[in-house]
């Protein structure tokens, strides 16, 4: 399957979710258990996506210059940099290491 | 009655976490070029996906040699907690007719947290709709920006592109990570990701994570904090004292 189906795939999927919130009774989504699961999904995709970019190449483990990308952002965020901040610190980090000549 | 619209509070808290979020619009853009996808899809996945963290997700996955279906799967599983700011949305502000369906594409983290921020029903609508608008125009707009950049940009690894994609993601979990149950959470999706990825194919390990995370959230930490997991990625209240998740905001009127 090519690209822009996905594409169009996952963006009538956010649109549909957004609006279920607004369609669907209350009742249904004020259930504390789907509002932890809403949450917990959130951070274990964050954290997975975090991890996966960091060391994953394909299907090999590989430690490189991302790896100081992540600790960079992680220092920078320790400090409160805005979002924006954090990404050019880590691109700084990674293009600075593959300078100094890692992977 | 109401201030008028230059003094109202609501409306300048959504313009200025507006701006902020907009900016960062040109991170999504530059590396979702240098992830594979061109400009055009870029631009469709800012205007028609619209929710920062599911943008990221699909990219994050095509980046990493995924295939589309993980991609949407991912992105699709990370915006489920939009249902839920929805139900908020919709219980505080009550859009009617066509309405309900713009406010349903501008129901983010910070148009959610801009609206439950402000106590006066009207300043909600306000924050709620300056903030949600406000994003969508600058948030498209500096997504083509970035997008144009990181095409002329060249060969990605040189400039740490992927190293900005592993700060990016880490920016969105951080503010998340405000109890020990999310800190925990969090640790045992990353295992569970790195023990997958040798043995599925790319893209795959972060849904792995997510049946993880749903079966964390389905059975266990019955008494964590309530809307764990679910602050925006850029907080519109920032204070020395932090702010309350939203989904503590009084909902419920």
């Amino acid at each position: 399957m090519n690209v822009w189906f996905w594409i169009l795939v996952a963006c009538a999927a956010a649109y549909l979710t957004k609006l279920l919130g607004y369609l669907v009774p209350r009742k249904w989504l004020t259930n504390a258990r789907v509002a932890r699961v809403a949450g917990t999904l959130t951070i274990g995709l964050l954290a997975s996506l975090t991890v996966a970019n960091t060391v994953a190449t394909g299907q090999e483990m590989v430690l490189d210059a991302r790896l100081g990308a992540l600790v960079a952002a992680a220092i920078a965020l320790r400090f409160k940099a805005p979002f924006l901040v954090v990404v050019i610190v880590g691109a700084s980090a990674a293009a600075g290491l593959r300078l100094l000549g890692a992977a | 009655m109401p201030t008028d619209l230059r003094h109202s509070p609501g409306a300048r808290v959504g313009l200025s976490i507006a701006v902020a979020t907009g900016l960062y619009g040109i991170s999504f853009g530059a590396l979702s070029v240098s992830s594979g996808l061109d400009v055009w899809q870029t631009s469709a996945l800012s205007l028609l996906l619209f929710s920062g963290g599911s943008q990221f997700a699909f990219i994050g996955v095509i980046a990493g040699g995924g295939s589309g279906a993980a991609a949407a799967g991912a992105a699709a599983l990370l915006g489920i907690r939009n249902a839920v700011y929805g139900m908020q949305l919709n219980a505080l502000l009550h859009p009617h007719g066509w309405r309900r369906f713009a406010a349903a594409q501008v129901t983010i983290d910070e148009s959610l947290a801009t609206s439950t921020g402000q106590t006066d029903p009207v300043e909600q609508k306000r924050g709620f709709w300056v903030a949600g608008l406000g994003i969508f125009v600058l948030w498209n707009v500096f997504t083509l920006v970035g997008a144009l950049a990181g095409d002329a940009l060249g060969d990605p690894k040189q400039w740490g592109l992927d190293g900005a994609a592993v700060a990016a993601f880490l920016g969105l979990l951080w503010p998340r990570l405000r109890s020990r149950e999310a800190g925990a959470t969090a640790a045992v999706c990353a295992l569970a990701t790195v023990l997958a990825v040798p043995f599925v194919p790319p893209g795959v390990p972060i849904l792995v994570a997510a049946v993880v995370a749903a079966a964390i959230g389905w059975f266990g930490f019955r008494h964590g904090p309530e809307g764990e997991g679910l602050e925006p990625d850029v907080d519109p209240y920032p204070g020395p004292q932090g702010r309350p998740g939203p989904t503590n905001a009084p909902a419920t009127r």
